[in-house]
């Protein structure tokens, strides 16, 4: 239903600031002050088409709703835009600007044709991660539904990016528009200059490392992105300089080189982020590469938390608008229309195909976010016994609190591991299977019974773990001395190979990195089990 | 704040650069495909889009990902009646069991990544393949109807265009403008005249009126000389010749299908045809197409024999002239259609009979013909090409040319069809 975007780096607020607690001051934080005004006299006009005045008056009541129960959000853009802008920026990852690339283009063709052949409905709305934060509103969707989206979008998806740890830590709300504007304009600058084929290999090759381009435990610097784009000139010239540098080919002075007799090894560690390794260290890269390498990796970072978060906040933003959407109902501002109308799109949203049926295609994230925190707050209004055996913390707290904690301080894998409950297993009749290739068949090695309750949850935490969905690849070794090639590492997680295609990004790998690479991949025991390696590019130039 | 934008009116097709990254990345297999939609099309189809289909494979972005194999634990929903330490039968290919994430991204399988290629795409690509860089809208050098507009008033034409209400007007003008003068005088004369008639007597005055009278009297006489109707005053509906390009045209498509006519040589023959239909079409509204087939005997036939049926047999050219000389003087009169001939043929003809192509052109053909075309598909120069070659080089209205390469039609076509003083 939704694509967000979120934007990484440079000049995040603190996690901890103290900051923190003032800001949200002032707001309500616990159920219990929730204040409830007299019912309204009237509901709200309910045709079944939009206007602009009906959009600011449902809008009105919304927020004054979402404020009565303290979310707290980034100041709103709602933005009308027809299907064909949908497709548009659907293409471009959702983003309002992008820079050019064919697999955009792929992407806007084949979104178009199945929204022409009606294959498959547009998302209702899109929502950027920028302060103010924007809202796509389509304009083919009735009142009914754009007042389910704001709800959705303007509150849900806008709180949780401005309250999650991982948008706080990773995100810039405030710069991601003019940092996609400035690479926009940097990479068509470049096409200019360099040729639409340079850029294109460049980026056909940075993006088949996007998802290896992202540091997953270190810090981002704190560097605003205005003092960044200032320094981007002497960037460049610093960084050629480093490189060069590595690759030293004078002689040593003779004592030093007597010392040295066992080869450097370089790098000292292995590194996580190949995209970053590669800005840095490749020998032959152009600096215009290294700065494209550069966005192409801030864009990967960019995404980041949200690959983490997609149960969490399609959850928080689904259960926000039914929560909010059903409080306008009681204080008698919707019609039963209107109710009817997006209760059958919720109800869509959240089915969850058992396991065999043909629609089935894994867990349906917004069913499962949307069933927790409900479970959540049940749990916190009418615990269960066991509910008091699992979750002694939470039982009989206030809700508010305990899912506005629940929202912030984590990601999908510890937020199912911490709060997936006895009770929603059984509801969603959760079992966990083991695809062994050494055996000849699956086995179910946990169900949703008592023996069951803890490995399924941590089978289903792990299974939202990116660091075991996507191969563990880290820069293991550069030949210094010899022919320069490059080692990459591939450590199995529970002896799972890599896929066919790792032939295939390697000749990505060698294009950015001008020599040969190696790929060696490594089971549990640290032997090599299967080992790739492409030769040097051919020179092109 | 609050705040609501319409962008619906901002912005359309903000991915058009990306979409034309795409098509460039695929040029080639579009290319191909639309060579293969060329030779399956018949020609008045040819301005059309088309489905491509690109094997999927080739447009993966390979990444990283685990493949089949080694020991991962799934969580499903909807266990309906396992327990703990049941054995289920591993699921043949795909992603055990449409499990997860993994498999929805691979589970594509080999289906073919197809899309439009709009007309102008299309287009594009179709004359891209001719090394057509714009199909630039020419008209043909001579224009060969015109029709009369009104463009305003001349002060010169014939009788029959006399506009008399302008004439009158002018001459209204005219007279006032010339006669005021003396008019005032005349009305000045005339009062005092009338003063000094009606002072009492005795007159001082009145030795002065035989004076005035004989001064009203001259002016009296000037104005009656200023002309009723000065030949300056009269004014004539202004027509002027428009050249307009006429509204229908008859081409005939004349190809030579005996047995040295191979398939490549026909698709050579053929592109030739479409690009002057296209050609055409942009000129005329009506554009008949009459397809004139031969060997050694001459039929009017429909494209789809036109183009792919194969005969054998000796070639006598100068059947299919006879035959599109016929049709054209019993159904084109040329008062109302323009007639193009355009003819393809390996150059292949009985020798006796080129003689008589040349005499059926020049005497017969050309005299109804805007403009007729011989392409030879094939290097040699017989006596066929020997013989236009002499016409050619006296008529205006005719042009030989040679090719052997799909890569020669354009130029060959634009240097046919070339608007006069500018460089093909």
């Amino acid at each position: 239903m939704t694509r967000k975007a979120n934007f990484v780096p440079d000049g995040t607020a603190d996690l901890f600031e103290p900051d923190l607690a003032k800001a949200l001051t002032g707001r309500v934080k616990r159920a219990a002050d929730i204040v409830t005004p007299p019912r309204a006299a009237q509901p709200l006009a309910a045709p079944s088409d939009w206007s602009f005045e009906l959009i600011e008056q449902y809008h009105a009541v919304i927020r004054s709703t979402a404020e009565r129960f303290g979310l707290d959000t980034y100041p709103n853009q709602l933005e009308i835009i027809t299907a064909e802008q949908m497709m548009d920026a659907y293409a471009s990852v959702g983003m309002p600007v992008n820079y050019r690339h064919w697999s955009y283009g792929k992407e806007f063709i084949s979104t178009e044709k199945n929204y022409k052949r009606g294959h498959m409905g547009l998302a209702y709305e899109i929502v950027i991660n920028s302060n103010p934060c924007i809202s796509y509103l389509m304009e083919e969707n009735t009142m009914a539904m754009q007042a389910l989206v704001i709800a959705h979008a303007a509150y849900g998806h806008n709180s949780f990016f401005k309250g999650n740890y991982l948008f706080r830590m990773w995100t810039d709300a405030a710069s991601i528009i003019d940092y996609l504007v400035y690479a926009k304009n940097y990479v068509a600058g470049c096409e200019e200059r360099h040729g639409l084929d340079a850029v294109e290999e460049l980026l056909d090759s940075c993006h088949a490392l996007m998802n290896h381009g992202v540091d997953r435990y270190r810090r981002p610097s704190k560097l605003s992105l205005t003092q960044e784009l200032a320094r981007s000139k002497d960037r460049e010239a610093y960084a050629q300089q480093q490189v060069n540098d590595m690759w030293r080919t004078l002689p040593r002075k003779a004592e030093k080189a007597a010392s040295e007799k066992e080869v450097r090894r370089f790098p000292e560690e292995p590194q996580e982020n190949l995209l970053y390794f590669i800005e840095k260290n490749a020998p032959l890269l152009e600096p215009w590469q290294r700065e494209i390498v550069r966005i192409v990796r801030k864009v990967a970072q960019y995404f980041y938390p949200q690959r983490q978060t997609q149960v969490m906040n399609e959850g928080w933003a689904t259960f926000w608008h039914h929560k909010l959407l059903n409080t306008l109902y009681d204080d008698g501002h919707l019609t039963d229309g209107m109710m009817i109308e997006w209760l059958k799109s919720h109800t869509n949203v959240v089915y969850q195909p058992p396991v065999g049926h043909k629609h089935y295609s894994g867990i349906n994230p917004y069913a499962l976010g949307f069933a927790m925190y409900t479970d959540i707050k049940r749990i916190c209004e009418k615990p269960t016994d066991e509910d008091r055996a699992w979750f002694p913390g939470m039982a009989g707290k206030d809700w508010l609190e305990t899912i506005d904690h629940a929202m912030r301080n984590f990601k999908d894998e510890s937020f199912i591991g911490q709060y997936l409950s006895p009770q929603l297993m059984r509801d969603f009749r959760l079992f966990s299977i083991v695809d062994d290739e050494k055996e000849s068949e699956l086995e179910v090695s946990a169900i949703h019974d008592e023996a069951g309750y803890r490995a399924v949850r941590e089978a289903l935490s792990h299974q939202y773990d990116l660091g075991s969905r996507e191969p563990n690849i880290q820069v293991w070794s550069v030949n210094l001395r010899g022919d320069r090639s490059l080692t990459l590492r591939h450590t199995q997680h529970n002896d799972r190979p890599l896929h066919d295609s790792a032939q295939e990004v390697l000749k990505h790998v060698s294009r950015l990195w001008g020599f040969g690479v190696h790929l060696d991949s490594v089971d549990g025991q640290g032997t090599v089990t299967k080992h790739w390696s492409v030769p040097a590019p051919v020179n092109h130039n | 704040m609050q705040q609501i934008i319409d962008r619906r009116l901002a912005g359309k097709n903000k991915s058009i650069g990306n979409r034309e990254r795409f098509l460039r990345r695929h040029k080639d297999q579009i290319r191909e495909a639309v060579k293969r939609a060329v030779d399956g099309r018949g020609i008045r189809d040819m301005e059309k889009g088309e489905d491509i289909h690109i094997p999927r494979r080739d447009i993966t972005e390979p990444v990283f990902g685990h493949g089949q194999g080694g020991k991962r634990e799934m969580v499903h929903p909807g266990n309906q009646d396992y327990v703990r330490g049941d054995k289920i039968e591993r699921p043949k290919g795909g992603g055990g069991g449409g499990g997860g994430g993994q498999a929805s991204d691979s589970g594509e399988g080999d289906d073919d990544f197809v899309f439009h290629l709009s007309k102008e795409e299309f287009m594009q690509v179709f004359f891209d393949d001719l090394a057509l860089p714009n199909l630039a809208r020419t008209t043909l050098a001579e224009t060969p109807e015109y029709k009369t507009h009104r463009a305003g008033y001349s002060s010169d034409g014939t009788p029959n265009n006399l506009h008399v209400v302008r004439s009158m007007r002018g001459a209204i003008g005219r007279r006032i403008a010339l006669g005021s003068e003396s008019r005032r005088e005349l009305r000045q004369l005339e009062e005092k005249l009338e003063a000094i008639q009606r002072h009492p007597k005795p007159n001082p005055f009145a030795h002065e009126i035989p004076e005035l009278e004989r001064e009203i009297a001259a002016l009296r006489a000037r104005l009656e000389r200023i002309p009723y109707l000065d030949p300056i005053d009269l004014r004539y509906r202004s027509r002027v010749r428009v050249p307009v390009p006429t509204s229908k045209a008859v081409m005939f498509c004349l190809m030579d299908v005996s047995g040295s006519m191979d398939e490549s040589r026909k698709d050579l023959a053929k592109r030739f045809f479409i690009l002057l239909y296209l050609f055409l079409t942009r000129h005329y509204e009506k554009i008949d197409i009459v397809f004139i087939r031969h060997h050694t005997q001459a039929q009017e036939v429909d494209e789809q024999n036109f183009f792919h049926a194969t005969e054998t047999g000796g070639t006598v050219v100068s059947s299919a002239l006879v035959l599109m000389e016929e049709i054209a003087r019993a159904r084109y009169p040329t008062s109302e259609w323009n007639i193009y001939g355009a003819q393809a043929s390996d150059g292949d003809n009985w020798h006796h009979d080129s003689g008589r192509c040349r005499e059926l052109l020049a005497n017969a053909i050309l005299p109804l013909c805007r403009y007729f075309a011989y392409v030879q598909v094939a290097e040699e120069e017989q006596n066929l090409w020997d013989e236009y070659a002499a016409l050619a080089a006296e008529t205006k209205a005719f042009a030989i040319r040679k090719v052997t390469e799909a890569n020669q039609i354009y130029p060959v076509f634009r240097d046919l069809f070339k608007k006069e003083g500018t460089p093909a």
